[in-house]
C-alpha cells in the first residue's frame, strides 16, 4: 500500500491525519449517537433489574416499547390531535408573524407602537398566561391554538423583520432610482431577502408550536375535544401507568424531530439554488 | 475608421449641475459649488481621492439625496427611467437568474418578461453573456457579475449611466478587459456615462472629459479634455498621447491632494 503507488501525489502525514479525521467525522456522525443510545438503554435496563425497581416507578426500556405497540391505537389518536393543533398553530404563527413583520416594516408608527408588546408576550411564560386564556376563550380548540401561537409566532416575527430590513443597500437605492412602488420593493426585494431569515425562524417556530400545543393541553385538560398526547401523559401519571408516560413522551420527541427535519428540508429546497447556507451542504 | 466626436459644447445637453453643494448634518461639507454640464455621448470621469465628493455627486444626480445648494436640471425634465446605475459591487439579486436581474428595470415599470425578452437578450449579448441567461449570480466570476450589472444599467437605453468605481474590486487583467469592452459598448449604443474612479489610467483611457476633484470640502479642481479619438484600443494604452494625458491628470490630482492637505 505504501510502495505500490509511486505515481500518486505524495500524501504527507498531515494530509493522512486530515483524511482520517474526515472519515471519523463522516462515520461517527451516525454511529456514535446510535452507540450512545444503545449503551444508555442497556444501562437503564440493568439499573432497573439490579435494583429491582418496580415498573410503576421506572419501567424497563423493553416494557416501554411493548406499551408503545400495545397502546398504539390510543396513543396514535392522541398524537393526531396534538399534531393537528401543532400544525394549525404553526400555520397561524407563520401568517401572524410574517403579516406583523410586513406591517412593521411598512409603518414605523405601528412598529414603534406594538413591537414592545410582541416582546412582552414572548417573554411571559405561556404556563402563566394559559389558565387566563382558558377562562376567557370558550372554544377549547381556539384556546389551544392561541396558546401555541403565542409561543410560536415570535421567532417568525423577529426573524422576518430582520430579513425584510436587511435587503442590500445598493439594491434599495437601485429600486428607488427606478421609481419602484412600495409594493414592488416589498415583493421583489424585501420578501426574497427575508426568505432565508424567515425559514430560520420557521424551524424554531415548528418546535415551539409543538411545545405550545402540549403545554396548553396540560393547562386546559380535556373537555369536549378528543385528547392529545399531553392529556394521555397526565392521565397515565394519575394511574401510575409509567410505561405509557414514557411511550407518549417518545412520540412527542419523535414528532418534534420530524417537524424540525421536515422544515429543514423545506428550507434547503427553497434556498438550494442561491443561498450560501444551502450551497455548503451541497458542496 | 474613427468616429469624430463633437466637442462637448456642441452636443445636445442632457443634464446640468449648477453650483451644487451638499452638507451633511449641517457640518460635514461633502460637496461645494460643483457645476457640470453633461452632453449627449459624453464619457466623463470624476477623478479624485477618497472623500472628494465623487460618490456624493453621483447620489445627487441619481436623486437619492437632495442638494443643500444649487440645482440639477435635466434637459426636458426627468423620468425615473432616464438613469442606469452600476455600483462598486455587482449588486445583483442572488435569488434571481441573470436574465431576471437584467429584466429588473423593465419589471419595475410594469413590463412583463415576454414583452422585453428581446431587449434583455440583446443587452446580455452586448456584454457577452448570452449563454448565461439562466445562470444564477453565484455561478459567475466577479468580472461576469459586473457585466451583468452593466447589462442591467443599459438595457433600457437610459439617457445617462452612472458608474461608481465599478471595476475597483476587480483584478487588473479583468479590469483592462472590461475597460476595453465598456468603450466598445459605448461605441455601439452611444450611451452617456459619468464614471467615478480613483485611477488616473482608467479615467484617461475611458473618458473624453476628466473632472479632477479635491477633498475637504469636496470640490472640482480642474476639468481636463482627453481629445484622443474613439475607438481606443490597447495601442492607445502605450501611446505617448496617453502618457501625456496621464501626466496631466496626475499633476492635477497632485494639486488636488496638495490643496486638500
Amino acid at each position: 500500500m505504501t510502495s505500490a503507488e509511486p505515481a500518486l501525489p505524495q500524501i504527507d502525514a498531515e494530509e493522512r491525519a486530515r483524511r482520517k479525521a474526515a472519515r471519523f467525522e463522516r462515520i461517527g456522525k451516525w454511529t456514535l449517537p446510535v452507540i450512545a443510545l444503545a449503551l444508555g438503554l442497556l444501562l437503564w435496563d440493568r439499573i432497573v433489574v439490579w435494583n429491582q425497581i418496580p415498573h410503576y416507578i421506572l419501567p424497563r426500556p423493553g416494557l416501554v416499547l411493548e406499551t408503545l405497540i400495545e397502546d398504539w391505537a390510543i396513543l396514535f389518536e392522541a398524537l393526531l390531535v396534538t399534531l393537528q393543533i401543532t400544525l394549525m398553530a404553526l400555520a397561524v404563527a407563520v401568517l401572524g408573524g410574517v403579516g406583523l413583520a410586513v406591517l412593521f416594516t411598512q409603518s414605523r408608527l405601528i412598529e414603534m407602537s406594538f413591537y414592545p408588546y410582541a416582546v412582552i408576550l414572548q417573554v411571559t411564560p405561556i404556563v402563566a398566561i394559559a389558565p387566563l386564556i382558558f377562562i376567557y376563550v370558550d372554544n377549547r380548540l381556539a384556546g389551544l391554538l392561541l396558546c401555541a401561537w403565542l409561543v410560536a409566532f415570535f421567532p417568525v416575527l423577529s426573524n422576518t423583520t430582520l430579513g425584510l430590513n436587511s435587503a442590500d443597500h445598493n439594491l434599495r437605492d437601485l429600486f428607488r432610482i427606478y421609481g419602484a412602488t412600495r409594493w414592488q420593493k416589498l415583493r421583489y426585494l424585501q420578501l426574497p431577502s427575508a426568505l432565508p431569515y424567515f425559514l430560520g425562524g420557521l424551524r424554531i417556530a415548528g418546535g415551539l408550536s409543538l411545545i405550545g400545543a402540549v403545554v396548553a393541553e396540560y393547562v386546559a385538560g380535556t373537555g369536549g375535544l378528543k385528547s392529545g398526547l399531553a392529556f394521555r401523559i397526565l392521565e397515565a401519571g394519575y394511574r401510575l401507568n409509567i410505561p405509557r408516560m414514557f411511550a407518549a413522551l417518545i412520540l412527542i420527541a419523535v414528532t418534534g424531530v420530524v417537524i424540525f427535519a421536515g422544515l429543514s428540508f423545506l428550507s434547503h429546497m427553497l434556498l438550494r439554488k442561491w443561498h450560501e447556507s444551502a450551497l455548503k451542504r451541497e458542496g | 475608421m474613427t468616429v469624430a466626436i463633437a466637442p462637448t459644447g456642441q452636443r445636445p445637453e442632457v443634464l446640468r449641475m449648477q453650483a451644487v453643494g451638499k452638507t451633511f448634518g449641517g457640518t460635514v461639507e461633502a460637496l461645494r459649488d460643483m457645476s457640470l454640464t453633461v452632453g449627449q455621448g459624453d464619457f466623463i470621469s470624476l477623478l479624485g481621492p477618497s472623500g472628494c465628493g465623487k460618490s456624493t455627486a453621483l447620489r445627487l444626480i441619481a436623486d437619492l439625496i437632495r442638494p443643500t445648494a444649487g440645482a440639477i436640471r435635466w434637459a426636458g425634465g426627468q423620468n425615473p427611467g432616464d438613469l442606469g446605475v452600476v455600483f462598486q459591487e455587482p449588486t445583483l439579486m442572488p435569488w434571481a437568474t441573470v436574465a431576471q436581474n437584467v429584466w429588473l428595470p423593465f419589471r419595475l415599470r410594469g413590463k412583463s418578461f415576454p414583452a422585453v425578452r428581446d431587449e434583455v437578450r440583446a443587452a446580455l449579448r452586448l456584454v457577452g453573456l448570452e449563454a448565461f441567461h439562466d445562470s444564477y449570480p453565484r455561478e459567475l466570476s466577479g468580472g461576469m457579475k459586473m457585466r451583468v450589472s452593466i447589462a442591467r444599467a443599459m438595457v433600457t437605453r437610459p439617457r445617462l449611466i452612472l458608474m461608481d468605481e465599478p471595476f475597483a474590486a476587480l483584478d487588473e487583467i479583468t479590469r483592462f478587459k472590461l475597460n476595453n469592452d465598456l468603450l466598445t459598448l459605448k461605441q455601439r449604443i452611444g450611451c452617456t456615462v459619468i464614471f467615478v474612479t480613483h485611477s488616473v489610467f482608467e479615467s484617461v483611457f475611458l473618458s473624453d472629459r476628466i473632472v479632477v476633484m479635491a477633498a475637504r470640502p469636496g470640490r472640482v479642481i480642474r476639468e481636463l479634455a482627453v481629445d484622443a479619438p474613439y475607438p481606443r484600443d490597447d495601442a492607445f494604452r502605450t501611446s505617448s498621447e496617453y502618457a501625456a494625458h496621464c501626466r496631466a491628470a496626475t499633476a492635477a490630482l497632485h494639486t488636488a491632494m496638495g490643496e486638500a492637505a
